[in-house]
């Protein structure tokens, strides 16, 4: 195998010319299941993927590695067939294949899991499963299949159940087991543990060695290091569109492979001297809430309390009730009783959100777009938006708005979050995803708020955002603030937070103090375990 | 011919035009595209199926006119909502107005004219048997094949794969595109039927619920069955209990009028829009049954990404 690494910081022909001299020593091993050469996709004049070199062989998990943007969800649509490259060719068992549709590349053996699920929620599991599988099978065998399978492979499932009720991880098993049915040779996981807890991730782990153990291949694209480095043999890491380097991830580092996707080295949030903690801020008393709508969570008397200078973090797996309990207590939806939020000692249940924002409060919700921000306005509107309430200076008492003062906040954000945009004062759906981000957060950072609640607050963000973001919620901490940041990325919270706590089918634990919370018991807890450690619903 | 009969026989009549229209709403909505045509698409059925008539003088060749002339018309609406991916509500908006003023031009030498009526059913025997004889074997033809059209859309729409696929597309097209599933063909096989659907309730109206040709005779019965398609929460059997409800109350009303009973005729008349607007609110209330088969991208256009 490989000894070390090749990296080319290069951009160009001395880059290229490198990557061809290892495709050549990979290709005289033999057993080369997929060899992509030269694959480039063009979005209008955006080179999505740029001359991408990628070979795969026989019985071996290979991780891409980049971040957001680098263009490997291009990549692997094109290996998939649902997209077309541009320019460049795919090898398929050393036959040049073209791949024109998602079925044909099922039928060669290549198998997808998704991201975000390709999963119809009104549909079972089953019917899921069998509207993959090809024609000639009867719909009444596919769930006695289905069931087989998922027991062969640890992976528990009920094919009857509707996959509108099922949890995030109980949908991918659906989508493994989707994808095993079609016995593929090679199997392309897309972040699959984004939306796991540790154990659960653990046990994806032991499928995947068992399916590489019958020698099927595994693309698996990730951004989390310490897994690539423990269950990955090769990876192949993309910046811009291009690839910049092959590796072994076993020699490597996690910081050095965070180098190579990021160009740059990357900054952990330093937390700073914990100082003594004020008087609560943020308080929420016995909050229970009945589902919106079928798919939602209750939430079951859930109590919390934030001090001034406290960052405290809520961990969970996605859909166990953190929108819920993030709606209530932004005001998005009302309370029955006002005691249940309250924001700097004052009852706050029965106000709205900017009644809230009066109190001292700021919000930053999950979707960037749409929720977050409009997308179709200026990022000056967009900071008009959410602070004519609160800020005099933007809105006088005549009702007439004064733009030249918003615009000049929205520069001033700008600069102090370092946020990268075209022209002076973009569309917000412009930006980028991590840069409309910076905007979104310094927007409520730059009112110095003396509450702040961040749902996700670095989803979908570049390395070098996400760093940028996470320090700037640690210092507003220091300086005082109550923080609370609900965040499905545990790495982050254990980067950032005072204490977590974790949030299981709408209740919330009790918060654990990061001196003493460690990645085991917090991910027990999102499985379902009680405080005292002992498993109930994990599965 | 007793009077209860004869009441049970005009309610089916009126019925069958809207279970057979909404129907092929369904399939339409069930694969996420939502046609507002329903209207313009039975007045131009309705039409075409009489000139059809008239000009051949079978009622059959009429019929048949009027099921083409119907999906010729959705195709029109296909090719801009699911080639085009302009807005469905927009584009079938427009083809209501269109097949309203479309039908009249096609109809104006018709107006007046004699129309040609699709024979009952007769069977010797069977048809003769007292009470239920005429109910069961002595009806219009196209009253079985709404029948038949029932059980055939139920079946398939629940027990074939197609019909899965069907489902799933109107679930989430984005979904079923990244499993390889032709999308678009679908889609327009779906249209298509819907069409030659509501072509087929229009020249119900023309040849035997009132045979002749009357500009607007379809009387907003196209708006009835997109709504009788939502308050059924997509269910075809829901379908058929509103159609029949609908076709009760408008026969039951008509009666009262004629008694004479003190309540404003113009209340009576309203009332079987109000009554099956009514019931089917309440048996659709149950949100998590409606939610589960409520096509999430109804009404989403379709671009695929290349």
């Amino acid at each position: 195998m490989f000894q070390g690494c090749h990296k080319n910081r290069q951009t160009g022909l001395g880059e290229q010319q490198g990557l061809q001299g290892l495709d050549a020593r990979v290709s005289s091993q033999g057993d080369r299941l997929l060899q992509v050469e030269g694959l480039t996709k063009l979005f209008g004049t955006l080179r999505a993927c740029d001359g991408v070199n990628l070979d795969i062989a026989r019985g071996e998990i290979h991780a891409l590695l980049g971040e957001n943007g680098a263009g490997k969800s291009t990549l692997v649509k094109m290996l998939f067939g649902s997209l077309e490259p541009n320019v460049g060719t795919i090898l398929w068992n050393n036959q040049n294949v073209r791949l024109t549709n998602p079925a044909e590349a099922r039928k060669l053996g290549i198998g997808m899991v998704f991201q975000h699920f390709s999963l119809f929620e009104a549909l079972t599991a089953a019917e899921n499963i069998a509207l993959s599988l090809d024609a000639t099978t009867p719909l009444r065998a596919t769930a006695d299949r289905a069931r087989e399978l998922s027991s062969a492979y640890g992976l528990p499932l009920d094919p009857n159940a509707l996959v509108g009720d099922l949890s995030v991880g109980e949908r991918q098993r659906i989508e493994i087991i989707r994808c095993l049915l079609q016995q593929p040779e090679l199997i392309i996981l897309d972040e699959p543990t984004s939306v796991l807890t540790p154990q659960e991730a653990d046990k994806l782990f032991e499928t995947l060695e068992r399916l590489r153990a019958e020698g099927k291949s595994i693309l698996y694209i990730s951004h989390r290091l310490e897994e690539v480095k423990r269950i990955c043999d090769r990876a192949t890491v993309m910046r811009h569109g291009k690839v910049v380097a092959h590796c072994d991830p076993r020699q490597e580092t996690a910081a050095s492979l965070a180098r190579m996707m990021v160009g740059a080295d990357v900054k952990i949030a330093s937390r700073g001297e914990g100082t003594t903690a004020g008087e609560p801020r943020l308080v929420v008393r016995n909050l229970s809430r009945k589902p919106a709508n079928p798919f939602a969570t209750a939430l079951k008397n859930v109590s919390l309390s934030v001090r001034g200078g406290e960052l405290i973090g809520i961990a969970g797996v996605a859909g166990n009730g953190q929108s819920e309990l993030f709606e209530a207590i932004s005001g998005e939806v009302l309370q029955d009783q006002a005691e249940t939020v309250s924001i700097r000692s004052r009852p706050a249940g029965r106000i709205g959100i900017s009644e809230r924002r009066r109190l001292g409060a700021a919000f930053v919700p999950e979707e960037r777009l749409g929720h977050a921000a409009a997308p179709r306005m200026t990022l000056s509107e967009n900071l008009l938006l959410a602070r004519h309430h609160t800020d005099r200076t933007f809105a006088g008492k005549s009702g007439l708005l004064h733009f030249g003062a918003v615009k000049r906040a929205a520069q001033r954000i700008s600069q102090a979050m370092d946020v990268r945009k075209s022209g002076d004062d973009p569309e917000a759906s412009a930006l980028s995803g991590g840069n409309l981000q910076k905007f979104i957060i310094g927007r409520e950072l730059d009112r110095q708020p003396a509450v702040m609640v961040v749902n996700q607050p670095t989803w979908g963000v570049d390395a070098g955002a996400a760093a940028r973001i996470r320090q700037a919620l640690v210092e507003l901490a220091r300086a005082g603030s109550a923080v609370l940041v609900i965040s499905q990325d545990l790495d982050e919270l254990f980067e950032i937070s005072d204490a977590i706590a974790v949030m299981h089918h709408g209740e919330l634990s009790a918060p654990i103090p990061i001196a003493e919370a460690s990645f085991e018991r917090i991910g027990l807890l999102m499985g379902g375990a009680d405080a005292s450690g002992h498993a109930t619903a994990a599965a | 011919m007793g009077l209860a009969e004869s009441i049970l026989l005009t309610i089916a009549t009126a019925a069958t035009p809207l279970l057979i229209a909404a129907l092929g709403e369904l399939v339409v909505e069930r694969s996420g595209v939502l046609n507002l045509g329903v209207e313009g698409m039975m007045v131009i059925g309705a039409v075409c199926g009489f000139a059809g008539a008239a000009l051949s003088g079978s009622p059959w060749i009429g019929v048949l006119c009027g099921v083409l002339a119907g999906a010729l018309f959705s195709l029109l609406f296909g090719v801009l909502t699911i080639t085009v991916a302009t807005n469905q509500v927009a584009t079938g908006l427009s083809l209501t107005l269109l097949g309203l003023g479309l039908s009249g031009l096609i109809g104006e030498s018709f107006v007046g004219s004699p129309g040609l009526r699709l024979p009952n059913l007769y069977v010797p025997g069977l048809t003769d048997i007292p009470l239920v004889g005429r109910l069961l074997f002595g009806q219009d033809p196209i009253f079985y094949i709404s029948i038949l059209l029932l059980i055939g859309v139920s079946w398939f729409l629940f027990r074939t794969r197609t019909g899965l696929t069907l489902r799933a597309i109107g679930d989430s097209h984005a979904s079923a595109h990244a499993l390889g599933i032709e999308v678009v063909a679908y889609r327009y096989a779906a249209v298509l039927f819907g069409g030659a659907c509501a072509g087929l309730a229009g020249a119900h109206l023309s040849l035997v619920y009132t045979p002749q040709w009357v500009e607007n005779m379809t009387a907003g019965r196209g708006w009835i069955a997109l709504a009788l398609v939502v308050f059924a929460s997509w269910r075809p059997m829901r379908i058929l209990f509103g159609a029949y409800l609908f076709g009760a109350v408008s026969i039951g009303q008509l009666h009262a009028q004629a008694l004479g009973v003190g309540i404003p005729s113009q209340f009576l008349s309203a009332l079987p829009y109000l009554a099956t607007v009514v019931v089917l609110v309440i048996i659709s209330r149950n949100r998590r049954l409606t939610m589960m088969n409520t096509p999430a991208s109804l009404g989403q256009p379709f671009v695929p990404e290349r």
